[in-house]
């Protein structure tokens, strides 16, 4: 068994994004249990700054898929190319990262291969050629499912929550290589006809901050402190899914496991009480503190360290706090 | 569910259900009330499709309550389907239905479903219809021959263009589903669901067990109560580094 792992990975201007950074830590330990080689698929070129990110997560080798016809995102087209570029290099596991695009282009590839796609996966090693033991979420990490998937290729996503970022031991120099897919018109049926940046301000599945309100808020107006102090914070707000059904903050800011799942070194959490599905959207915090009015709340039990008591009153105080502490160090 | 533990069954193969309630999933809601508003603007009508054992039917009538005129259940044993044996079964039952009924203008989806999260049986589905796709949709216009569908991506915006017939599977937040009228729940529970039955097929994916993880936080540390422990969150806030 010395065959290839093949992982796509996608970037977000010269950088790789942080769940490509968790699919090439998955695919490397794939590899390394089977003395395979990792190759890193990428649709566009390969910039600078990308070729020693994969560098540095160990990948052996790396392609810029690039034709005219790729110009914009289109679904059928980008699984086309990478089931081409399996053939090509003989790899056969291919991996992205559990993302919208990751999971619906491996979805695509499943289908046009009538082969399985496990989603979600967050160990795995392979038995044989026809064989990968895996491990993946179900009910968004509450739950686990150990199984054997045996298909060639073996098509998986990778948990965005259960896997960490792990540079390699031992840095490789990735060779790079250009990769011309063949694409027909059927392919680009389906693409992003028409592309809106995003506004202004930090996105809440990037912030390193995030500042979560939930109906403990108990308005739209209650909000405008918890805006503030993200703002000090450099963070952005998210909230639970009662607070966008209420109306009170649009629907992409919901941290959930039918919204955003959110990865921050800090997550301040007020007003919420911790449904399951909103606990599925922030297991990847890497600290939690929570306000909350009651001491038995599920998210006082979820969280690193917890202040009892009413937020509106609470944070208030802690954005004049930090707002004094600003104006002394000057 | 609020801070709910899921029990696995002692043989380790399935979630334990006795204790548990159904329901529509975020998803599947907002595509069955998103199907139902484009009818109430552009005329036609909504079927709804399950696949499931037969406490499914309920489900059937919770999306007829909301509008939904013709019900479908490819009816299970209880036996899991994965996502190719169910895609299977949906587009043979959406052949047989299309050849009484006509081509379905509009074929929704939820984007995953929350237990299983595969994204992909919509997916499955258009390519066996040789139908054009797109998933995550959180926006959608729609005329007599052709779709406008929109997504977040990255905290932009993402829109698709599409003839129909089309597939598309839609998540949460496209709309705010309505509460079931009364005369809505009314006529559900006089509508008449027509059923299949699916084979099902061996899978690729040969389950070995099912388990829950360990929770790592057990407890938190109080740092106060009230305004009292601002100086002590300051502290922590100037320790994590986020404090400029």
């Amino acid at each position: 068994m010395s065959s290839s792992v093949l992982c796509l990975i996608e970037t977000d201007g010269d950088a790789v994004i942080e769940a490509s950074l968790r699919a090439l830590s998955f695919a490397k330990s794939l590899a390394r249990s089977s003395n395979a080689r990792l190759i890193a698929a990428h649709v566009g070129e390969i910039s600078g700054t990308t070729l020693a990110t994969l560098g540095s997560f160990g990948v052996d080798d790396a392609y810029a898929i690039t034709s005219t016809r790729l110009s914009s995102y289109a679904p059928v087209a980008w699984a086309q190319s990478l089931r081409q570029l399996l053939e090509t290099c003989g790899a056969t596991t291919l991996l992205a990262a559990g993302s919208d695009r990751g999971n619906e282009v491996m979805a695509h590839v499943g289908a046009l291969s009538d082969q399985p796609m496990v989603a979600n996966c967050f160990g795995a090693t392979r038995v044989d050629d026809e064989t990968v033991r895996l491990s993946r979420q179900r009910w968004a990490g509450s739950l686990i499912e150990d199984a054997l998937l045996r298909a060639s290729p073996s098509l998986m996503t990778v948990a965005f929550d259960g896997v960490s970022s792990e540079r390699a031991e031992q840095p490789t120099t990735t060779h790079v290589s250009a990769f011309e897919p063949d694409l027909d018109e059927s392919d680009l049926v389906t693409h992003v006809a028409q592309w809106t940046g995003r506004s202004a301000g930090i996105s809440l599945a990037d912030a390193r901050v995030v500042v979560g309100g939930g109906r403990g808020v108990g308005s739209a107006e209650g909000f405008a402190a918890l805006d503030e102090l993200a703002d000090l914070l450099g963070g952005a707000v998210g909230v639970s899914r009662a607070v966008t059904s209420l109306g009170w903050r649009p629907h992409n800011q919901q941290v959930g496991q039918t919204g955003t799942r959110i990865a921050p070194d800090l997550y301040l959490v007020s007003g919420i009480s911790g449904a399951t599905q909103h606990l599925a959207g922030c297991q990847s915090a890497k600290r939690v503190v929570a306000i909350n009015t009651d001491p038995d709340a599920p998210i006082i039990s979820r969280a690193d360290y917890a202040v009892i008591g009413d937020l509106n009153v609470i944070i208030p105080a802690l954005v004049a706090a930090i707002r004094e502490r600003g104006s002394l160090t000057k | 569910m609020v801070g709910a533990r899921i029990v696995v069954t002692p043989d380790g193969q399935e979630v334990d259900t006795k204790q548990l309630g159904f329901t529509v999933s975020p998803h599947e809601e907002c595509a069955v009330e998103e199907a139902v508003r484009i009818v109430e603007r552009v005329g036609g009508s909504v079927s709804v499709l399950t696949l499931g054992p037969s406490e499914a039917s309920e489900q059937l009538r919770d999306a007829a309550a909301l509008g939904a005129t013709h019900l479908v259940h490819l009816k299970t044993d209880g036996r899991e389907f994965d996502p190719i044996a169910t895609s299977h079964a949906i587009v043979d039952a959406v052949q047989q239905l299309e050849s009484d009924r006509g081509t379905y203008d509009l074929i929704l989806f939820g984007n995953e479903a929350p237990d299983t999260g595969d994204y992909q049986v919509g997916i499955r589905v258009a390519h066996r219809l040789h139908r054009p796709c797109v998933a995550g949709i959180k926006n959608l216009e729609v005329s007599e021959t052709s779709a406008r569908a929109r997504r977040e991506f990255r905290g932009g915006d993402e829109l698709f263009e599409l003839e129909l017939p089309c597939v598309l599977s839609v998540k949460e937040g496209i709309n705010l589903p309505r509460y079931p009228s009364l005369p809505g729940r009314m006529r559900a529970k006089k509508a008449v669901i027509e059923e299949f039955e699916p084979s099902a097929h061996a899978s690729a994916v040969v389950k070995e067990g099912l388990r829950v993880p360990r929770v790592t936080r057990e407890r938190a540390e109080i740092l106060g109560t009230g305004v009292d422990a601002v100086p002590a969150l300051l502290a922590l806030l100037e320790e994590i580094g986020v404090l400029s």
